[in-house]
């Protein structure tokens, strides 16, 4: 013990100051802003909106548990979000019941048993699927979600046939006064899960299960040889990811007081893993970025076009190839560069980057839409801004054409000067 | 009373398909011995190591640590057990810093299991262990680097310093100075013999100087037979050993 005594380590641990600055400050931040929100008088819109992208910060983060922290590829998240939704709806007509002891139970604490009810969906089925990682962990992954979510349409009982399950959160006592009717109010109560749920998954990543985590995502076989069962490490991490997905899953329930057999299906699933990935797994924060993006592309998109998930796809496949750390990645990669030493060069050759980007996007957009608007045959013909741009009309083409080339030199001659800078 | 020996091996045997790599190999090393282990490339040393340290299934024989019969267990337990091993490639993890790294080996011994509801940043203790082995393995100012930046010399001292982490009584060492300078090995050697002071320890090297210097005893592996065991004299007297393996010109001048 006596070299632990007279050797100073603090030099090479952060410090407290460094600690609050770069972990518990954010959280405040964050936390600030979703309390500062409603000052600003929203819609009824934004409100929805904004509920949709809590709920789905929450899940997308509870599935980069798995994905980012631990390694394990899972095409089956939306299971465990269904459950602890399917569960909490179930309790939420208990309490309208008034019976027996769930009469007394508030409807803001609902999300508690969406996490239990979650995270016993994950010890059930990762107890099976948890002994290997990689490709095998994949495909029962997937397959276990294709079992459940046909089952979810069989079992009437307790998943309420394709109509779901309904029921009213304006029952039982209430809490911080709150009577959850008004959209307003439903606010708070999605605002106080979200920040719970990120500050415990962030809480998580500190514990040692959190960093035992990482290091059977790197090496499962050294983990071996530091006294630890890669497979249990994985299947303790499986359950929180799968508790945190029921929390989301019972906020979605009291949010929208209904819960449906499609929530179970691979298109939730998938467009779990898109939010993450394309949030950047590889940062704590990513999916909060991934979640706010497309939950947005997702609602405002598709009022404005046929062909939002093919712009999805693009966005998707583009991240993939292109940067794979991701929207965190593209904005915290923005803000090093800004700090680095030669600020200037890296701004002309961001912005060049991003003028080439936004003109092939163009191109794309204008490809797409008139290609859609062709297609569907009625007609109509894509004008934005008023001008307009027919598939009779050269001047689409010469658009198309022309943003598709421009965009791509100017991509290119980023590409070159940032080879140049390095 | 006379304590069991800190590794007895017996009859171990293992074959992959047709192709026999160690036969019946016995051996018994006592608490507090170090005994190295030599062979040409291919004798099987590595995997011994990895039949005692649970990663192969013996497809013959048994290993018992400190009399307690190991084999067939998987590799945490026997590690849980106190027993450390480092690897002939570094094996190591990557996407985390030295210190993180140290860390993890640390965690088993802080008594903190698969826990999730205590913060490791703020253990004090943990902290303090980690820094003492990262300062004995000469990486203390080297903690925040990232795993995968190091030079190749220190991510070997690192790969010891996770195998020694875990307070381990027994400790293999699969060649922990292969591709070291003259003088990076020297510093090597320095930081095994203390670290594996009161230890059993098992160590592959192929650097004779390193084990007619460190090792108690020496075992001569060849085609995954045990040639012959005795003192460094003996081991060097031996003509068997000389003509199977050695070579009278692979001997160090001053110890020919
Ligand atoms: N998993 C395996 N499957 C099949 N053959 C194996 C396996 N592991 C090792 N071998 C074979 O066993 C033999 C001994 O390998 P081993 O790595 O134990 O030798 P070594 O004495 O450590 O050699 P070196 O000095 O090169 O490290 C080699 O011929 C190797 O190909
Ligand atoms: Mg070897």
């Amino acid at each position: 013990m006596s070299t632990q005594d007279t050797f100073d380590y603090s030099a090479h641990v952060p410090s407290n100051a460094e600690k609050f600055r770069q972990r518990t400050l954010p959280l405040l931040i964050f936390a600030a802003i979703l309390v500062a929100i409603p000052l600003t008088g929203p819609s009824r819109t934004m409100y929805t909106l904004m509920h949709q992208m809590g709920i789905n910060i929450v899940l997308a983060m509870s599935y980069n548990m798995l994905l980012g922290r631990a390694g394990l590829l899972s095409f089956g998240h939306a299971v465990y979000f269904g459950f602890g939704g399917y569960f909490a709806m179930h309790v939420m007509n208990w309490i309208a019941d008034g019976s027996g002891i769930w009469g007394g139970f508030p409807v803001f604490l609902l999300p508690v048993l969406g996490f239990g009810a979650g995270a016993l969906a994950g010890a059930v089925i990762g107890w099976p699927s948890c002994r290997r990682a990689g490709t095998t962990f994949a495909m029962i992954s997937l397959g276990v979600a294709e079992l459940v979510a046909s089952g979810a349409f069989m079992f009437d009982g307790f998943f309420g046939g394709e109509q779901g399950i309904s029921g009213d959160r304006m029952n039982g006592p209430q809490m911080f006064g709150l009577t959850l009717g008004p959209i307003s109010q439903v606010y708070w109560f999605i605002a106080f899960w979200t920040i719970v749920g990120v500050a415990g998954m962030y809480a998580f990543t500190r514990t040692p299960l959190g960093k035992l985590s990482e290091a059977t995502r790197d090496n499962p076989q050294r983990v071996q040889f530091i006294g630890y069962n890669p497979q249990r490490v994985r299947y303790m991490v499986f359950i929180f990811a799968g508790g945190f997905a029921g929390l989301a899953g019972a906020m979605s329930a009291v949010n929208y007081e209904i819960f449906t057999p499609d929530a179970f299906s691979l298109g939730p699933s998938g467009f779990i893993l898109i939010m993450a990935y394309v949030g950047g797994i590889t940062y704590f924060v990513g999916p909060i970025f991934g979640a706010i993006l497309l939950t947005y592309m997702q609602s405002m998109m598709s009022d404005f076009t046929d062909a939002w998930l093919l712009y999805l796809g693009v966005l998707f496949i583009s991240i993939v190839m292109f940067a794979p750390r991701g929207l965190a990645g593209i904005v915290f990669g923005f803000g090093a560069g800004l700090r680095g030493p030669r600020p200037r060069a890296f701004l002309i050759t961001w912005l060049t980057h991003l003028a080439g980007i936004a003109l092939m996007l163009i191109g794309l957009i204008v490809l797409v839409e008139i290609a859609v608007r062709w297609s569907n045959g009625y007609g109509e013909a894509f004008a934005p801004f008023g001008l307009p741009l027919a598939q009779s009309n050269p001047l689409s083409w010469l658009l198309v054409l022309l943003s598709a080339l421009a965009g791509g030199a100017l991509t290119r001659r980023a590409a070159r000067m940032r080879e140049a800078q390095a | 009373m006379t304590l069991p020996p800190a590794l007895s091996i017996r009859g171990l045997s293992k074959s992959f398909g047709p192709a026999r790599i160690i036969t019946d190999v016995t051996l018994d090393i006592a608490p507090g011995e170090r005994h190295a282990i030599i062979g040409p490339n291919g004798a099987g040393k590595s995997t011994l190591f990895n039949l005692i340290s649970g990663l192969y299934f013996p497809t013959a024989g048994s290993v018992a640590l400190n009399g307690e019969n190991i084999s067939g267990l998987p590799p945490h337990q026997i590690n849980r057990m106190g027993l450390s091993r480092s690897f002939q490639v570094s094996n190591i993890f990557t996407n985390m810093t030295v210190r993180e790294n140290v860390r993890c080996g640390v965690l088993n011994t802080m008594g903190l299991g698969y826990s999730f509801w205590s913060n490791i940043g703020a253990n004090k203790t943990a902290h303090a262990k980690t820094f003492e082995i990262l300062e004995r393995c000469g990486l203390s100012d080297k903690a925040n680097v990232p795993a995968s930046l190091l030079p190749y010399a220190d991510q070997r001292s690192l790969e010891i310093a996770i195998t020694i982490a875990g307070d381990p009584d027994v400790i293999l060492l699969d060649e922990p100075t292969a591709g070291m300078s003259q003088s990076e090995t020297a510093r090597a050697v320095d930081l095994i013999a203390k670290a594996t002071e009161g230890k059993t320890l098992l160590i592959v090297e192929h650097d004779m100087g390193v084990i007619f210097n460190l090792a108690d005893r020496i075992s001569v592996l060849v085609y995954g037979e045990i040639l012959a065991t005795g003192t460094p004299q003996e081991i060097r007297g031996n003509a068997e050993v000389r003509e199977a393996y050695l070579g009278d010109e692979a001997l160090p001048e001053e110890l020919a």
